[in-house]
């Protein structure tokens, strides 16, 4: 049976992977791209092929998110593996990484096949596995790395928990260089941090709210750089949000160690003034720091200091929110504003637009070791169209994700996906008056 | 020449942030009036009859609570107590449930303490009626700065000018942010005096000096404020123990004579004698005015239930 060919025309390709971006189509046999470039013309492709026109939008590799909750098992009414995919598709994502922490903490072979099974069977996108690094993410004891990395754990990590103890920290880095597997390790220093709601400052003392001191991040990534160095291991610090702390990635990063850093969203486009009058909502891990924070981070990401930007989509429900400020879960959902918010640091002219899809698609595809996350021909046909420009207002009424715990209700931001493929099939497509659908 | 407005341009009155310094000397005046009806035989008008004002206390007090209870029922008005305990919360029932069961009864006012900051605020947000931040977590905890704005004033004359030191657990104290607050406002200097552990991070923000010896931060003051050590919000240890707390942040004679001649130690109780303050300094009648500020506690709080009662439906006081 001849593969289904399609053909992406009049497209802007941008593909950070070579540093691409031209005008020009892009055609893909079956699950897999055949060939792209700017005189890829209707004409010379022949034989059966559907046509897609891109009217002038762009067309980039699909996003990678390397790092989202997924509730199922365990809180099923916050969100579900099905449910969550189908908002990483309506944000342009099409390879997401399914953080462990969930109930019960995927720490063994079994539970990890389920989540990858149930993956099969309903998400629209591909979901990756990660693995809990130490048995129920309780920090003592390593889990099963070989094992779960060939059951298909493309990451270890214990979500939002760092490993506190240095010694399991150091054979965790150790143990993970005989497959060289990827640790992904929140960075924040458990004692300092503790009962911490926001960030240590001015706007906390004046709410009476206990502080999440800044050098919490410093000091834990501190810590892991030593460990790094000290048994030659690579490590991803997740997600890191103070100017010190990326100081402090920099020097490492300068010094030729293997450490990669992400940020998350929140962190770059919003600041502890933004928690207002004790909006819950507002209450994320890494918490909103410092206008200077703030505005590091994104020099980071400019710079290239910062490899990857994840959306920490983080459902909770109604229930964990409506509370006093100390007593609401952490958390925000972030699959459907992650492209705008991202293509925010370019609106503002302060990041490339390559750079910016670059932390989206091929730096997180390299640490995952995915082939996707770049225009070639070969790679999987996991794409993304996006009309870079429109603005539009977010709207928590109109969020897919099945938990509505977004930060930015009422925010103005420009650009949205427009069709989101996945192994060459349509996962969504935006209707052209703007009432988007699932495909 | 103008008037003073008469009408209080807020419903709620969740913090003295955001109050301006009419706000605040309107609430004060009022105040002075009352503290000359509770000390006539007859303390009781009926300016609130037929109003339902409900104390909902999520955290134990005895002195704010019975303040209020008075200070509603000399004002004519049913008070109802209820104290809900936090382990009862805990049962299912959350801050929003209890907030819009109450509301269904039509109180009139609520006065609210909770042991979480901003939580009075969210309540807020869920009734009808008008609210009174009888103490929020660690945020604000407006009558006592009110009260003890009073006291300096009747006592002193003014606030503006004054220099007026607060000691102690800065940190864990709603009374001294709304205090910083109410001072900074009304145009007085504000000091604070406490080991660098009890003083919130960027304390210097607020537009305040701070100083972490206790004679330094004394010199030249006109009003002493203690806070009480609160041993129940105490996670970690903070200061070392109670002996060496005494010992360098404990208000005592000697630290005392730094202040000047006529200076007035206030606290907001209760009391922890011997770890804040020295026995004999609390009950010198000359200096200490606490039991006054247990006074004026009762006229203020009656001030602003009358003040906000102003903004309720069919409202004919005077």
């Amino acid at each position: 049976m001849a593969r289904r060919r399609r053909l992406y025309t009049n497209a802007r390709l941008l593909d950070p992977a070579t540093g691409l971006d031209v005008k020009g189509a892009l055609l893909t046999e079956g699950a897999r791209i055949l060939d792209l470039g700017p005189r890829l013309a209707n004409s010379s492709i022949g034989g059966e092929t559907e046509t897609i026109d891109c009217q002038g939008h762009c067309l980039s590799p699909g996003l990678i998110d390397m790092h989202v909750w997924l509730r199922e098992p365990g809180a099923e009414h916050q969100e579900t593996i099905a449910t969550g995919a189908r908002a990483a598709a309506a944000g342009g994502v099409t390879t997401l990484v399914a953080m462990p922490n969930t109930d019960p903490v995927v720490d063994e072979v079994a539970l990890l096949e389920f989540v990858a099974r149930r993956a099969a069977e309903n998400a629209v996108v591909r979901v990756l596995p990660a693995a809990a690094a130490t048995k129920g993410t309780q920090g003592k004891e390593m889990t099963e790395f070989g094992l779960l990395a060939q059951a298909g754990a493309v990451a270890f990590t214990d979500g939002e928990r760092p490993i506190a103890d240095s010694r399991v920290m150091r054979r965790a880095l150790s143990y993970a260089t005989i497959f060289d597997l990827l640790l992904m390790q929140a960075c924040e220093e458990p004692s300092l941090a503790r009962d911490g709601v926001m960030n240590e400052g001015e706007v906390a003392a004046r709410l009476g709210l206990s502080g999440i001191p800044s050098v919490a991040e410093a000091i834990q990534l501190e810590r892991d750089i030593r460990l790094l160095e000290l048994t030659n291991s690579r490590m991803h610090a997740a997600h890191i949000s103070t100017a010190d702390a990326i100081d402090v990635a920099r020097r490492a990063k300068a010094q030729g160690l293997r450490l990669t850093a992400g940020a998350a969203p929140h962190n770059f486009a919003l600041n502890e003034y933004d928690i207002g009058d004790y909006r819950t909502f507002a209450k994320v891990k890494p918490p909103l720091r410092r206008e200077d924070d703030r505005s590091a981070l994104v020099d980071a990401i400019a710079d290239g200091t910062i490899d990857t930007i994840s959306s920490l989509h983080m459902p909770q429900d109604p229930e964990s929110k409506r509370l006093p400020f100390a007593q609401a879960e952490f958390g925000a959902i972030g699959l459907e504003t992650l492209l705008p918010m991202c293509l925010g640091l370019y609106h503002n002219g302060r990041v490339p637009l390559l750079r910016v899809l670059g932390c989206l698609t091929i730096n997180p595809a390299r640490l995952l070791k995915q082939e996707s996350g770049r225009l070639a021909p070969g790679a999987p046909a996991d794409l993304l169209v996006f009309d870079l420009d429109t603005p539009w207002i977010v709207d928590e009424k109109k969020i897919r994700s099945k938990a509505k715990n977004t930060p930015y209700h009422g925010r103005r931001v420009q650009g949205h996906a427009l069709r989101t493929v996945v192994g060459g099939e349509t996962v969504f497509q935006r209707k052209r008056e703007g009432a988007p659908v699932n495909a | 020449m103008a008037t003073q407005p008469t009408v209080f341009p807020h419903k709620h009155l969740l913090g003295i942030e955001g109050l301006t310094a009419q706000d605040i000397a309107l609430i004060l005046d009022e105040s002075d009036r009352y503290v000359e009806q509770n000390r006539a035989v007859d303390k009781k008008q009926g300016l609130l009859r037929g109003r339902t004002i409900i104390n909902l206390f999520f955290e134990n007090s005895t002195r704010t609570r019975t303040s209020f209870e008075l200070a509603g029922k000399r004002l004519g008005a049913d008070v109802i107590n209820m104290s809900v305990a936090s382990s009862s919360i805990k049962k299912g029932e959350t801050l929003i449930d209890t907030a819009i069961t109450l509301n269904a009864m039509h109180p009139d006012l609520l006065v609210v303490r909770h042991p979480d900051s901003g939580a009075v605020a969210l309540l807020a947000q869920k009734v009808g009626c008008g609210v009174i931040n009888g103490g929020d977590g660690t945020h604000e905890h407006p009558t006592q700065a009110l009260l003890d704005a009073l006291t300096i004033r009747r006592r002193k004359g003014r606030l503006q000018g004054l220099r007026v030191a607060i000691c102690g657990d800065i940190l864990h104290s709603r009374v001294a942010r709304s205090n910083i607050y109410l001072l900074n406002t009304m145009g007085a200097h504000v000091r604070l005096i406490a080991p660098p552990t009890l003083l919130p991070a960027y304390a210097d923000r607020f537009g305040v000096e701070v100083f972490h010896d206790m004679r330094q931060g004394l010199t030249d003051v006109d009003i002493v404020m203690m806070l009480r050590l609160q041993m129940e919000r105490m996670h970690g240890s903070f200061v070392p123990s109670t002996r060496e707390y005494f010992h360098f942040f404990g208000l005592d004679a000697d630290k005392l004579s730094f202040a000047k001649p006529d200076a007035l130690i206030m606290h907001p109780g209760p009391m922890n004698r011997g770890i804040e303050i020295d026995t004999e300094l609390a009950d010198d009648i000359h200096r200490s005015v606490i039991h006054e500020q247990v006074e004026m506690g009762v006229a203020v709080r009656m001030a602003c239930l009358e003040l906000l009662a102003r903004h309720l439906p069919n409202w004919s006081g005077v």
